[in-house]
């Protein structure tokens, strides 16, 4: 019984950080049709900026608690630089083109900035050890847990939630869903087409940038973790349907248990576990599990 | 007609001194010529940080060292028998098949005379066959699967640090020395020769030691992995005695800052065969009382001497730390091969071929940093010394190693033309060396 417990809360916990790193790659496919392979690459910005601005406010010996706020804002900053810089200088010249093109264009700015992460921070890791165990941690049986896990877990929980809430309540989430529908249509009703590709591409930073703030305390934060990463997000997009974010909700906590499961039982099948899960899914369902209707126009 | 004759004459006298003046700057180009090594480490990715930056520290810092002909005795003449060095470093981050077209790379298009390189076990047993297959003598600095020699052999491809069945024979030795009553382990590993080798290395050695001590979990996690939520989750409840683990570079980082706040190190005893490079790096993570290894009596472990002296100075000028271990690794892998190409140079003899230097390589002993290499197994392409081991203590903030112990190569090693595994599950009897 507490082994299931454990499978059930680690899986859960695992799906909280695979939806965070996923939710904004599936957004800014959901809305401009490109897979974001620079995801990694500002998932990487977001943990390098969190570890030296967070680090630098506790080695300054302001109160560790702040360095919550810090790290938030960190992951703000570098999604509203970072995301405009690439949409605005690179991407608005590329729409229209073929998506093959886009992943190659989105491919070398990954590139570019892997070099970018190394001149600017060297290759040495960086440290943030410190919030992961500022909050305490609580017991489930007998397992200890870091009260930091249920920080991923409301992280993801509030990030799914804020961005379904947009999406289907406010008016630029309308107007949002009217551009993922159908693009012409869209900018022939008023709608400003290149507005929403902005402001979904900054956002999409940003969430990028957040995961990868909200993940630097737990790892050593050096080059490469962009790559590592950018490979789970996209399975967990593919299974869940590109641009579909419930699709990656689902996608994530299938991902999460099953990984669990296999640590916790089978730890020898691992290694094939998420590929396991996203080989299933693509024979039941070749688009993922929410792949979105696309409209034939004749 | 004394003019028609002289004009093809001048001309011909005019090509011949062209020729000859080629030839004389050819040779002088020759002579002058530098010896150039391409060096292969991880300069990006997880390993560069702890492993592929010390390493390329150090090479330069050798490097540098050996031209100015500053090195110690018996090391003492500039570069390689007065021919001076030239570095070319080329980036292990890609994976094992990036690796193979970097080598064809450095040896075809880039003409170096010497590889010396690999920390991924992975890429040691990817480049191998096609440095033989170039035929170009490459030393495999620090990867440690015994699979290198034991499953093929080669005539270009030499190994000048020991393979990582010491590490595992020494690591158990050390721990039931000073834990006796150990009746359970488990592991975590990366999953890939390295950690594979590892832990099949260690459960054996257990079983040859140990029989009653029960092995309760293996964890494989793919290199790289990063989070280990549900691993450590496993290993807690395992309640283990030990913890065995060969994770290095991010992954063992990663590990520890996971690890250590969920408490589990205070459950069961933490051995870490490759824990050495981490130590100054994960104060406060790295839990006093941990079995630390450096494969080999390198960094922390090294005794002193001229040349354990000369190497910390040199490399501490340059990256204002002392060495780790793999910088060790790439000490021994230089003043292995200049030791070799010396010999086959021998007294005022020119540049030797590389069949010369690698008839001198084999079965060669040399003096290193961190102590007496010989080139044993292998049929002499793969060295063998002795390691040690020690236990984590903080001092003042600082991590440290106490209770060391020095593990002769006869103990440890598996002598020539017996595998590891099976040398391990006969007894590990002590060989003759």
């Amino acid at each position: 019984m507490n082994q299931l417990v454990a499978v059930l809360l680690d899986g859960l916990i695992y799906s909280s950080w695979l939806f965070i790193i996923a939710v904004g790659l599936t957004l800014i496919y959901g809305v401009m049709k490109i897979l974001n392979i620079a995801h990694g690459s500002l998932y990487a910005l977001g943990a390098y900026s969190a570890a030296s601005l967070a680090g630098y406010w506790i080695n300054q010996g302001h109160a560790p608690m702040g360095s919550f706020a810090v790290m938030l804002v960190a992951a703000i900053l570098v999604g509203l630089i970072a995301g405009p810089v690439i949409e605005r200088g690179l991407l608005r010249f590329m729409y229209g083109k073929d998506e093959i093109v886009l992943v190659l264009v989105t491919y070398a700015v990954f590139l570019i900035l892997e070099d970018f992460i190394k001149l600017t921070w060297g290759v040495d890791p960086y440290f943030l050890y410190q919030p992961y165990s500022l909050l305490g941690s609580f017991d489930v049986g007998d397992l200890t847990y870091p009260v930091y896990n249920l920080v991923l877990f409301g992280a993801a929980v509030l990030i799914g939630v804020v961005v379904a809430w947009v999406l289907t309540r406010t008016r630029q989430g309308k107007m949002l869903l009217a551009v993922i529908h159908d693009r012409e249509m869209s900018a022939a009703m008023g709608i400003n087409v290149g507005r929403v590709y902005f402001i979904t591409f900054t956002v999409g930073a940003i969430l990028g940038a957040l995961g990868g703030a909200l993940t630097a305390p737990m790892i050593s934060v050096q080059p490469g973790i962009g790559a590592e990463t950018i490979v789970l997000a996209f399975a967990v997009v593919v299974i869940g349907g590109l641009g579909s974010l419930p699709g990656a909700a689902l996608a994530a906590i299938l991902v999460g248990l099953v990984r669990s499961a296999a640590v916790h039982y089978r730890p020898e099948l691992d290694l094939f576990s998420i590929y396991f899960v996203m080989a299933i899914v693509l024979i039941v369902r070749p688009k993922g599990l929410f792949s979105i209707q696309e409209a034939r126009k004749i | 007609m004394d003019g028609n004759f002289s004009r093809p004459l001048k001309t011909a006298a005019a090509v011949f001194a062209g020729a000859a003046l080629t030839i004389v700057c050819a040779t002088g180009n020759a002579q002058d010529k530098p010896i150039r090594i391409g060096v292969v480490t991880f300069l990006s990715g997880p390993a560069a940080g702890p492993f592929g930056v010390p390493a390329k520290m150090a090479a330069e810092a050798i490097v540098d060292s050996l031209n100015a002909g500053k090195a110690p005795a018996p090391y003492n003449t500039k570069g390689f028998g007065g021919t001076p060095l030239e570095l070319t470093i080329v980036d292990e981050a890609g994976g094992a098949t990036k690796q193979v077209t970097e080598l064809r790379n450095l040896i075809e298009r880039q003409n170096v005379d010497f590889v010396i390189g690999y920390i991924s076990s992975g890429d040691c047993l990817a480049v191998a066959p096609v440095a033989e297959e170039l035929k170009t003598l490459t030393i495999l600095f620090d990867c440690g699967t015994p699979r290198v020699f034991e499953e093929a052999s080669y005539k270009y491809v030499f190994r000048t640090r020991s393979h990582a069945t010491m590490d595992a024979v020494a690591g158990a030795m050390y721990l039931l020395e000073n834990r006796p009553a150990v009746k359970s382990f488990a592991g975590i590993n990366q999953n890939y020769a390295w950690g594979q080798d590892s832990w099949a290395d260690f459960t054996a050695v257990m079983a040859t030691l140990k029989p009653d001590a029960t092995i309760t979990s293996s964890q494989m996690p793919k290199f790289g992995a990063g989070q280990y939520g549900p691993e450590i989750s496993t290993l807690l409840q395992t309640n283990s005695d030990v913890i065995h683990s060969s994770l290095w570079g991010g992954d063992l980082e990663a590990l520890m800052l996971q690890a250590t706040p969920r408490g589990l190190f205070n459950r069961s005893q933490l051995v870490l065969v490759a824990g050495e490079p981490y130590l100054h790096r994960l104060a406060g993570n790295m839990p006093d009382g941990t079995i630390v290894g450096a494969r080999g009596p390198n960094g922390v472990y090294a005794q002193k001497s001229a040349l354990n002296d000369w190497l910390r100075q040199i490399y501490k000028e340059r990256a204002e730390i002392y060495p780790n271990y793999p910088a060790y690794s790439v000490a021994m892998a230089f003043l292995g091969l200049k030791a070799a190409y010396e010999k086959a140079r021998g007294a005022g003899g020119g540049a030797p071929a590389t069949d010369e230097v690698i008839k001198s390589f084999e079965f060669l002993n040399f003096d290193s940093p961190a102590g007496k290499v010989m080139m044993k197994l292998g049929k002499g392409h793969q060295a063998v010394t002795g390691t040690a081991y020690g236990t984590t203590r903080t001092v003042n903030g600082q991590v440290t190693v106490g209770n060391v112990k020095y593990y002769p190569l006869e103990v440890v090693q598996p002598p020539e033309g017996v595998k590891s595994l099976d040398w391990i599950k006969s007894g590990m009897k002590p060989g003759k060396w």
